[in-house]
């Protein structure tokens, strides 16, 4: 039937009321738009709200092979007061941390609002047994993360073995219970849009809190196309089922400037009630600095130099 | 006693068909009673080529390249008596050898007068001839055979389908023509022939809102008054060689549609 | 945690987001307080003149012309002596130089042009910056390197110029619509008498300055400004060619007028576009191409896709996420840098939009405007969605020529084409579909001289434009777009 064009086999999903299509993408009108938005002119008030709710929004990052409790807890210091300078700043959302680092982080952290987020499931490949993946997520739960990031398996998802993919996810779920699942699609090797639109609906109706884009581990990431793509398909579910699902743009976001072009597309495509920390993150790590540069910059009128703010 | 010859009923050609005119009248042309067309039959003709032009504007232009070859050699089979209809061997040969000079452009055409753009952006860009519909063609006086020629070929090579007013004076070449269409393999319909009085057909041709273009290179008299009256649905006007060939006879008788398509994945 | 942290960390989540007011500076042109006509590279006082104005504010801009028969006369005569003592003779590669410079320029002054086309015609800052300026320029820059290379256009054909060529343009692409004419025409070795559009006649006086800079010879480009009148005056005058941009109406009444004179004559009239969406259209980007095709320079397009054809197994996400795309739709001041729609060009133009949208809903559609708040001065229109439209009503039949779209509706794609084709008009047709051999069969079948297949409102000067039946002949863009200005012996 043509209502439900390209629709591959294992998709079947039960995602309660179903999504009549899947659709698909494309790729030149889609960049189009995002481009057209990116354009966007925030100044002035405008663009002070949407750098302080960036900070807001942020998961602080760190993800290296180098890490260790010292590192994460100056990170976490960053995380609730990230502009010693201006009190006026608010915390950060949260900070995200690989499984062995997140004892420490909730140390850290305790009694602020700042949340410890944990990635799992064999990051970033994601290409380890499934028991491994759900022991790690258990793991890190017990340990006190509030918030699990997971990877998608993208071998078996190119293979067309969706089924596994999404058996996965909603593993991955049962496990996590009451703490929140961020699952992130990896786009920077799925391909193409559709496969991005699949993959974000094959998350959702799996289970998933938050979508999000990447690892941060691959030099194409979170770009505004991947991005608009994703928030339509969070837009999408929201109109047949009425459930609100995250998005969490990470990677590649550097410089206040695409913070702000990421939450005009949010705000122009989800309209304001995303633009907050409980359906919105940024995974950043050196994009909080920039940010902050930002804000002075707005407050005082003049142009600012990084040596002023603190590296963490 | 030498045997009387049976004579020919001079008929108008339309969807294919020979009918005498709705009107019943005649007008005498070259010796014979030839059919004196009316606005009605103006209005039967263009209705018939509307009906055939899907038809003969879908056809692959190899199909339609071979069709109108069809009627070279047709015309070759009655070149005597075309010979005796108009000012004689040569003008038919010269016209017959016009419509497979054309009947090669069919599948050519695209490559000549289409384009492929380099737009600057992420889009496919081309440009192809189509035919506008139907066209009006009043045919020149004279030649009355290689000026009817010159004018139908190029407007059917490119698809269209077309309604003729013949030379008033030699109509007969006209007929003649026709009943070879009729034996090749046009489709009926696609070329339909009115003899009949210029004066009182062509500016029902030129005002018919069903008439896309009009071919007013053998038009005599009140040209600006046809024109005028071709204003009304914003018909093409074609101005072209009274007995002559090119492929620059065929373009004013096409539309150019260009297609954009994005280029992703 | 410090008791630093623990303030920082109470402070309340702000909620709403409402983008400042972000205005292109107007200090980038410095407009005259009276202009006259551009006649042999000089500016003649003109004998009557009228006010221009900003229709988003209607604040008095400029003092202009109003060109007088005498007055066409004196601008195709300077035509025809530029034409004669020069011009004509010129090598093909010291034109295109000319055209290259002018090309230039326009580059160089973009920001200026694309401020006083929004000031005086009213469309957002953001099309004129990124569309209409860059075209612009573009277009010259295209027909600069056809000018010494016209013998390889047509094969077999010994091109030469017309002689005067005598254009009017439509008030909708000001600047734009005069690259699309002057540029070819003069490639071509024509000289030309252009006359804008009595409401955007300034962006082609600040072009004069434009070819005082590129040093182009005297009279080689004339301008003269003024309504119809003029308009008409030039079509009566001694030029070699007439190429029209406009309503349908007037184009017929240019034909009459020219008939049997043998003038050469192009236009580009009006259309009535089909925007076809098909049950497996990549639909958000479908629904971009709806906005795009309808809503882009407020719909004064006249190949704007104001007739949206959908199919009925699509109909409601459709029209769903259509409403919602209406609701970010930013209306309002065309200098500022959010504006998505603009200002309606003028108060005719907004009587005209508003008598046919109250036929609309006399006739039973059924009406979707966005919330929206208008500016109390200039003229304004919300965009416009009509839904439950029958083919009969006069919205599905008329050229709107505003933010106005109608909603129909087919089942197979046999009926697609029929209810597409299904008008006087023949400029441009969409088509949405994932399923490649459809779109080249649609391509094939609807009979437009323009098919955007998965895109909508696109151009380019290396893409010929223009249109079947009653939306006018000849094409401006791309080779083709020589033609209407050559001869051929």
């Amino acid at each position: 039937m043509a209502q439900a064009p390209a629709l591959p086999v294992g998709f079947e999903l039960p995602l309660e009321p179903r999504l009549p299509r899947i659709g698909s993408i494309d790729q030149v009108a889609l960049e189009e738009r995002a481009a057209t938005l990116a354009k966007r002119s925030i100044k002035r008030e405008a663009k002070i709200f949407a750098l302080e709710l960036a900070v807001r929004m942020t998961d602080l990052t760190t993800l290296e092979g180098s890490d260790t409790p010292g590192k994460v807890s100056a990170l976490a210091s960053k995380a609730i007061r990230p502009d010693p300078a201006d009190a006026s700043v608010p915390s950060v959302a949260a900070i995200c941390v690989y499984p062995n680092l997140v004892p420490a982080a909730v140390e850290r952290v305790r009694g602020s609002s700042v949340k410890v987020a944990s990635v799992a499931t064999a990051f970033p490949s994601g290409q380890s047994p499934l028991e491994t993946k759900l022991e790690e997520v258990r793991w890190v739960i017990e340990h006190g993360a509030d918030e699990v990031d997971m990877v998608i398996d993208r071998g078996a998802f190119l293979a067309g073995r969706y089924a596994k993919v999404y058996d996965e996810i909603v593993r991955v779920k049962e496990a996590c219970g009451e703490t929140h699942l961020k699952v992130i699609l990896e786009t920077g090797e799925l391909g193409t849009y559709d496969n991005v639109r699949r993959a974000s609906l094959l998350a959702i109706a799996a289970g998933a809190d938050f979508i999000k884009t990447s690892t941060g581990k691959l030099p194409s990431s979170a770009t505004l196309p991947v991005a608009l793509v994703m928030l339509e398909a969070i837009r999408d579910v929201y109109d047949e089922t009425g459930r609100r699902v995250g998005f969490k743009p990470a990677g590649g976001i550097r410089n206040a400037k695409q913070a702000v072009q990421h939450l005009v597309l949010t705000h122009e495509t989800l309209g304001a009630d995303w633009l907050t920390p409980d359906l919105y993150r940024f995974g950043a790590s050196s994009l909080l600095n920039d940010i902050l540069m930002q804000i002075r910059k707005e407050k005082t009128g003049r142009y600012q130099s990084p040596d002023y703010f603190t590296i963490d | 006693m030498s045997r009387l010859p049976v004579r020919k009923t001079y008929k108008l050609f339309i969807g294919g068909d020979f009918p005498r005119s709705e009107s019943g009248r005649t007008y005498e042309a070259e010796g014979q009673n030839v059919a004196l067309a009316s606005r009605k039959d103006v209005r039967d003709a263009v209705r018939a080529a509307r009906s055939a032009f899907p038809k003969w504007a879908g056809m692959t232009a190899y199909n339609r390249g071979q069709v109108l070859y069809r009627v070279a050699e047709m015309m070759e089979a009655r070149r005597s008596e075309f010979a005796d209809l108009c000012s004689g061997p040569k003008e038919v040969e010269r016209s017959i050898d016009r419509f497979v000079w054309y009947a090669g452009w069919a599948d050519k055409l695209a490559q000549v007068i289409g384009s492929s753009n380099p737009v600057a952006g992420p889009y496919f860009n081309f440009t192809v001839p189509e035919p506008q519909g139907v066209a009006g063609i009043l045919a020149p006086q004279e030649p009355p055979l290689a000026g009817l020629v010159s004018r139908i070929a190029p407007a059917l090579v490119g698809g269209n389908a077309v309604v003729v007013v013949a030379s008033e004076p030699h109509p007969l070449a006209a007929i003649e023509l026709a009943e070879a269409l009729a034996t090749a393999d046009v489709p009926g319909g696609v070329v339909n022939i009115l003899t009949g009085l210029r004066e009182e057909l062509a500016p029902v041709l030129a005002s018919h809102m069903d008439v896309n273009a009009l071919d007013v290179s053998g038009a005599d008299g009140d040209l600006a008054e046809l024109e005028r009256l071709a204003a009304d649905n914003v018909k093409r006007i074609v101005r072209g060689a009274a007995d002559g060939q090119s492929a620059w006879e065929i373009e004013p008788f096409l539309e150019l549609k260009t297609v954009w398509h994005p280029i992703g994945v | 945690m410090t008791e630093l942290e623990r303030k920082q960390d109470q402070a309340p989540i702000p909620v709403g987001w409402e983008y400042e007011t972000a205005p292109e500076s107007r200090d980038i042109v410095t407009l005259r307080e009276r202009y006259g006509h551009f006649v042999g590279g000089e500016w003649l006082e003109p004998k009557e003149t009228y006010t221009t104005i900003s229709p988003a504010t209607e604040e008095p801009l400029a003092e202009v012309g109003q060109a007088t028969e005498a007055e066409v006369q004196l601008a195709v005569q300077a035509a025809r002596d530029a034409f004669e003592n020069g011009w004509s003779a010129l090598a093909g590669a010291e034109r295109a130089k000319y055209l290259y410079r002018i090309a230039r320029i326009l580059q160089e002054r973009a920001r200026e042009f694309a401020v006083l086309e929004s000031l005086n015609g009213g469309k957002p800052i953001r099309e004129s910056r990124d569309v209409d300026v860059p075209l612009s320029a573009a277009h010259f820059f295209y027909y600069a390197g056809w000018a010494d290379k016209l013998e390889y256009a047509f094969p077999n054909r010994k091109p030469k110029p017309l002689g005067v060529a005598g254009q009017i343009i439509p008030w909708n692409f000001p600047l734009l619509m005069l690259a699309w004419k002057v540029a070819p025409a003069l490639a071509a070795g024509n000289t030309v008498v252009l006359k804008p559009a009595e409401t955007t006649p300034l962006s082609a006086l600040l072009f004069c300055d434009v070819l005082r800079q590129a040093e182009l010879p005297a009279g080689v480009v004339n301008i003269i400004t003024g309504n119809g009148r003029a308009g008409a005056a030039l079509v009566k005058s001694d030029v070699d060619k007439i190429a029209f941009t406009g309503s349908t109406e007037v184009g017929k009444a240019i034909k009459r007028e020219l008939a049997g004179t043998g003038k050469k004559l192009t236009l580009e009239l009006g259309g009535k576009a089909a925007n076809v969406i098909f049950d497996d259209a990549a639909l958000d980007q479908a629904v971009e191409g709806i906005v795009n095709g309808i809503y882009f320079n407020q719909g004064h397009v006249c190949c704007a896709g104001s007739r949206l054809l959908v199919q009925e197994s699509i109909y409601e996400a459709t029209i769903d996420k259509l409403k919602r795309r209406l609701q970010t739709l930013r209306v309002g001041d065309p200098l500022d840098k959010n504006t998505d729609v603009g200002a309606i060009n003028s108060q005719a133009q907004l009587e005209k939009i508003q008598e046919l949208v109250a036929s609309g809903e006399e006739e039973g559609a059924e009406i979707y405007q966005p919330p929206c708040r208008l500016p109390e001065k200039g003229y304004w229109f919300v965009p416009t969605v009509f839904t439950n439209v029958a083919q009969s009503y006069r919205i599905a039949q008329e050229e709107i020529f505003g933010p106005v779209l109608s909603v129909l509706t087919f089942r197979t794609p046999d009926e697609a084409v029929e209810k597409a084709n299904n008008t006087p008009y023949g400029l441009s047709a969409g088509v949405w579909t994932e399923k490649g051999s459809r779109i080249l069969a649609m391509a094939q079948r609807l009979r437009a001289g323009v098919i955007w297949a998965n895109t909508y409102n696109r151009f380019d000067p290396t893409s010929p434009f223009g249109g079947y039946k009653e939306s006018g002949f000849g094409r401006e863009g791309g080779l083709h777009g020589l033609a209407p200005y050559l001869d051929f012996e």
